[in-house]
């Protein structure tokens, strides 16, 4: 039965995968926005923004790849919420197939198109100039963490699809993901900003994310915010994960 | 009408089958029995519940009251040996968009473990005029074809009990007389269709047996004959056979091309 589950998921992260092959346009909207920020802070508004030492393409690179996931696990949520308002959900549920391969072929589409679009981002950003003296373990580490942020972000979109009446509904959810890197050390320095931003800036999870990958891609080693940035992923993920059992469990067989 | 079957046990049995969604109670008591190779339609008006006993047969809902079994199958206890003996084509066509006709065919053939799931899209295509068309996206289909590639790809593993959710809504005439073929073709090999109809004429040229479900119940049970004499016979009158609009259409355009341009 679960060597079926892998079979059935794989097969179906296949479908998925060609949804996202056959529609490149997903790809380009995805990483259009990202770089088009990382070009605007970088080229017009970083001249004037004060990070210390060292090039701001480095410092602002592990915001806007977060801004990247953000705006991918949208589609996300779009694809699921499509599947079931067409009615191939249920056909697959009807069929003999483990049904929890449905959901999870969904979470791994996603994290593996998230992949393709922050190595988008990122080779941009080596042409903008981005270096990172990093080595083999501090980069697994970045991927790492970027995997669990994307896992958990998605198990939001899956939440967000499950409970959503339209297809608008179901990507309302990013918008507020995609704004809060702007509170936080990602773009700026926190202690620039006057005391209540600054409390909330430092106490949301984007910045501790941020100032973890920002460490291991600069060599340096990293405090307890890798603690912080860990306990955020895997509190947003156990969340999202239980909610959207909660609201699958509603959904079917009801 | 076949009468096989009567010996053996019943493809589908319902008993007391009752749903409510919150305060609306949709199933009120629901029995039905259905015999194996057998065409039985379930006749009822808009939101007499028809689709929510399909969903519960087709393992997708669960009833509040009552059991049910499908090919033998008890529906809670054995909902995985359930789904290997049906398929449901519910009311919307199911198909991946997305991908093409082919494409969607193997998907399913993949997805039930068969061997060669290139061949059995290639033979479902041929069977359901779809060669042509196989290598385009669904998206360009018309409604006709994209209920036959739907229904095609039900009847990949050859289930033994087939569900159709109002199979001929928003049909043309032409692609209705496809459909029906089909769905007879089907009986013809020993599968057991359950379809829904709002339409009595489609229950009157297919069904061996056929159930009007009203009110929550299945008020009338039987054979089309059985059926018609639950009312008084018919007094004779003499009236001028006019040919209808669709005997007209069908003539003008032509009843045997069955392949259609989108």
């Amino acid at each position: 039965m679960t060597a079926h589950a892998l079979t059935d998921a794989s097969i179906l992260v296949g479908r998925s995968m060609r949804h996202i092959t056959r529609s490149v346009d997903t790809i380009i909207t995805v990483t259009i926005t990202p770089i088009a920020m990382m070009l605007l802070f970088v080229y017009v508004l970083g001249g004037a923004i004060e990070t210390g030492a060292g090039r701001y393409v480095d410092y602002l690179l592990p915001g806007i790849l977060l801004i990247t996931i953000a705006s991918g696990i949208a589609y996300t949520a779009v694809r699921l919420f499509n599947d079931m308002s067409s009615g191939i959900f249920e056909r697959f549920h009807s069929m003999p197939i483990a049904r929890s391969s449905v959901l999870w072929a969904h979470v791994l589409t996603s994290l593996v198109s998230n992949g393709l679009s922050l190595a988008i981002v990122v080779l941009v950003a080596l042409v903008m100039g981005f270096r990172s003296p990093a080595g083999l373990l501090a980069w697994l580490a970045v991927a790492g963490i970027l995997a669990l942020f994307t896992l958990a972000l998605t198990w939001l979109a899956v939440l967000a699809a499950l409970t959503a009446k339209t297809a608008e509904g179901a990507t309302a959810f990013s918008y507020p993901l995609i704004f809060l890197p702007f509170i936080s050390s990602a773009f700026v320095p926190t202690d620039s900003m006057p005391g209540p931003v600054r409390w909330f800036a430092e106490n949301q999870p984007v910045t501790s994310i941020v100032n973890t990958i920002r460490d291991l891609l600069a060599g340096h080693p990293v405090d307890g915010d890798i603690w912080i940035a860990l306990g955020w992923c895997v509190g947003i993920l156990v969340v999202g994960y239980v909610l959207s059992m909660v609201a699958y469990r509603r959904k079917v067989a009801s | 009408m076949t009468t096989t079957g009567t010996d053996r046990p019943p493809a589908i049995q319902v008993k007391g089958l009752e749903k409510s969604y919150k305060d609306l109670q949709v199933l009120r008591g629901v029995d039905l029995d259905v015999a194996p190779g057998s065409i039985f339609a379930l006749l009822g008006s808009n939101g007499a519940g028809k689709t929510t006993i399909v969903r519960i047969l087709a393992t997708l809902l669960r009833g509040d009251a009552g059991t049910a079994t499908v090919n033998g199958f008890d529906l809670t206890t054995q909902a995985a040996r359930v789904r290997e003996s049906i398929s449901l084509t519910g009311q919307f066509a199911a198909v991946d968009e997305v991908l093409t006709g082919r494409e969607n065919l193997v998907l399913v053939a993949r997805l039930r473990h068969l061997p060669n799931p290139g061949a059995v899209a290639d033979d479902l295509l041929a069977r359901f005029d779809l060669t042509d068309a196989g290598a385009r996206r669904t998206a360009t289909y018309s409604g006709g074809m994209r209920r036959r590639l739907d229904i095609a790809m039900s009847l990949i593993g050859s289930p033994s009990v087939v569900f159709l959710d109002e199979p001929t809504t928003g049909l043309d005439p032409q692609a209705r007389n496809d459909m029906w073929r089909i769905v007879r073709e089907l009986a013809d090999d020993g599968t057991t269709v359950l379809l829904t109809t709002q339409y009595l004429e489609e229950a009157e040229k297919l069904a061996d047996r056929i159930a009007i479900l009203h009110g929550g119940r299945i008020i009338a049970d039987g054979t089309l004959a059985e059926i018609k004499a639950l009312v008084p016979p018919a007094e004779i009158e003499y009236v001028e056979k006019q040919p209808t609009l669709e005997d007209v259409f069908l003539a003008i355009v032509g009843s045997d091309t069955t392949k259609e341009i989108s």
